[in-house]
């Protein structure tokens, strides 16, 4: 995961490995760029908002960090394998819910959740432990229900993992005694923006991963894939497996960041969202996610703005109720209908690609 | 025992209706239509044009029933056939998960703007009260709705047989799903055909409103939904495209909650639904392609 290495590396490799085989680092060292731009911008996003340092506004931008957590989590797979997958932030649910249970003071669990077995009772940990237990537990979770559905392809498996989004739905909602059904409350607000930066450098090193540019040869050209030797499902578990971690991660700096989770914070509005965010931004780029993230949200704060009203003269103009979503939905068609592949298509940021192409 | 029967019969009418009307659409554009729900919505609350109180009924709803339906099917028609002039003719030849967002974001317009103008709360309408009235047929006490619902089901079923099989425009609807483009060189006017495919599925929308209208007495900006996501899963376990398989596959679904409901254990009753979507992916993995493939869907290289 170091980024220094690459360059001793390549000619090493090269030097072993026969010449046909490119070396091994090239396309590590050529897509780095992108990554790095794309922490940048987050990070110039954080440091700008702490200047002005307004609280509502940081609550804004945990909740846009979560989002691109979430958003590069489905690019992982939906972008990488094509297949439209509805069933992720079911992975989402399950992190939020690992966290919740590890994190809030065992007295309060045993009065709320009293069907808790009784490690899971016992146990406080910090906040970035309990997200890497969730982590690892919606990643397993995804590696299960993925090793069932990953056989299915197209329309079948999107549906397919929509049941799966709401069978988790259905058993979180009333299985009272362990996930309280209702609502229940975590301690810890804080996530440092170190989070979504991991979680970019993560999905950027599975898109250039042998896993990754299988998956992407498999999605454009099925057939020529599956003749060269590609095992479809297997490259689609992988990137089902890391998205459903990433998801899960999402799911507890989700809890983490508003303090309360309930089986319909992840269920189809935050799946819609997620999605609208990724396809306006461009499918099939880790760039658009990450961008559609920060336009969409940026868009969607500047109704709320809007809506709130703002001060002309002597008069306040305001936007009436429930004209932002409305506006937010016509915009986001316009941008479809002008681009339908998402603003970024293909397409990644970075320093080179006005001047080589 | 009856009973059951009935009930499973009416639950899989309105998910068959609500499959077809997102067949229909799928067949000739390859959208998945995640605004139908919305339109389902917007035609009952047409019902209360043009007050947007809590009880009244002003307009419309005070209609005659064979005028009521006819306007209630128009509006979902009308709707639905502006959502396509407006929006989808931009969206045809792209890819289909813009299509499947845009129409999720055109959806999100309609209910908001439903939203703004009725508030969330459901409203309650007493739309033509004297269908709830019990009758008894062999020994089982039924909701006259139901057998109502079930009758216009198979009703609306056996026209819409009619209409694609012995007129024109049915031929040409059917040509259109099967290969698009073939049909087109043949000179089937492309945009007509859609229009239709809207219309005829935006007033099956409309009945559905009607008939969830009287079942619940209320108009909920959310009923929709609820309906819409079965439909959506029949569509696809039908195989998506295929009409017959939507229907087949609406009726199946309605079957096994209904089912379901009877024969889980107590305890295991509210997670119902768990083991419905359980059943869905079951069936899927077995038929990928769907209960009735459709001729036009199939991968080609």
């Amino acid at each position: 995961m170091s980024t220094s290495s690459p360059a001793a590396d390549t000619t090493l490799s090269a030097e072993a490995i026969a010449a046909r085989k490119p070396a091994r680092f090239a396309l590590a060292g050529k897509s780095i760029v992108t990554p790095i731009l794309l922490v940048l911008i987050l990070l110039a996003i954080a440091i700008a908002t702490t200047m002005i340092g307004s609280k509502p506004f940081n609550q804004v931008i945990i909740d846009v960090f979560v989002r691109v957590i979430l958003v590069v989590g489905l690019y992982v797979f939906i972008g990488n394998s094509g297949v439209m997958s509805f069933g992720q932030i079911g992975f989402t649910c399950l992190g939020a819910y690992v966290a919740a249970w590890l994190t809030i003071n065992p007295i309060m669990k045993k009065m709320s959740l009293p069907g808790l077995p009784s490690f899971i009772m016992q146990a406080k940990m910090d906040y970035w432990q309990a997200a890497i237990v969730a982590t690892i537990f919606a990643g397993v979770a995804a590696l299960i229900f993925g090793r069932i559905l990953m056989r299915l392809s197209g329309i079948a498996a999107s549906i397919a993992t929509f049941a799966m989004l709401a069978m988790i739905n259905t058993i979180y909602s009333n299985w009272d005694s362990v996930t309280g059904a209702t609502s229940s409350v975590v301690g810890i607000p804080i996530v440092r923006s170190i989070w979504p930066a991991i979680v970019v450098f993560v999905a950027w090193l599975h898109s250039i991963s042998r896993a990754g540019l299988a998956l992407r040869a498999a999605r454009d050209e099925p057939t020529a894939a599956a003749a060269s030797g590609i095992d479809i499902p297997r490259e689609r578990l992988i990137a089902f497996t890391v998205s459903g971690a990433i998801m899960g991660l999402g799911g507890a700096l989700t809890a983490h960041s508003i303090g309360v989770v309930t089986p319909d914070n992840f269920y189809l509005s935050l799946t819609f969202v997620t999605l609208s965010m990724l396809v306006v931004g461009g499918m099939g780029s880790l760039t658009g996610s990450v961008l559609g993230v920060v336009i969409l949200s940026a868009l969607i704060q500047g109704l709320r703005f809007l809506e709130a009203g703002v001060p002309v003269g002597e008069t306040v103009l305001a936007l009436p109720k429930g004209l932002q979503e409305i506006a937010l939905g016509i915009i986001m068609i316009i941008i479809l209908a002008l681009r339908p592949a998402g603003l970024f298509g293909n397409r990644e940021l970075t320093l080179t690609r006005n001047r080589s192409e | 025992m009856l009973q059951i029967v009935f009930d499973a019969l009416s639950l899989g009418s309105l998910y068959a209706l609500g499959a077809l009307g997102i067949a229909l659409i799928f067949g000739v554009m390859r959208l998945v239509n995640f605004a139908h729900g919305d339109v389902i919505a917007f035609s009952i609350f047409a019902l209360l044009w043009p007050s947007t109180d809590a009880m009244a009924i002003v307009f419309a709803g005070n209609l005659p029933w064979y005028l009521l339906v006819p306007f209630v099917l128009a509006v979902g028609a009308g709707l639905s056939v502006l959502c396509e002039i407006v929006v989808f003719r931009r969206f045809r030849n792209t890819n289909p998960a813009t299509m499947m967002i845009a129409s999720f974001a055109l959806g999100f317009v309609i209910r908001y703007f439903l939203l703004m103008l009725y508030s969330s709360r459901p409203k309650s309408i007493s739309l033509l009260p004297e269908l709830s009235q019990p009758v008894e047929i062999l020994g089982a006490r039924l909701p006259l709705l139901q057998l109502i619902t079930i009758i216009a089901t198979i009703a609306i079923l056996l026209g819409l047989v009619v209409f694609l099989r012995r007129t024109r425009f049915g031929l040409e609807m059917r040509a259109a799903a099967e290969n698009f483009s073939m049909a087109r060189m043949l000179g089937v006017r492309a945009n007509r055909v859609i229009m239709g495919a809207f219309a005829l599925s935006g007033a099956l929308a409309g009945a559905i409103a009607l008939i969830f209208g009287i079942q619940t007495g209320t108009a909920d900006i959310q009923m929709g939904a609820a309906v819409m996501l079965m439909a959506f899963i029949s569509t696809v376990i039908g195989g998506l495209g295929s009409l017959a398989g939507a229907v087949l596959a609406g009726f199946l679904l309605g079957a096994a909650s209904v089912v379901m409901q009877v024969i889980l254990p107590v305890d295991a009753r509210p997670f119902r639904d768990a083991f419905v979507y359980g059943a869905v992916i079951l069936v899927l993995l077995f038929r990928p392609q769907g209960l009735i493939a459709a001729r036009g869907t199939k991968e080609r290289i």
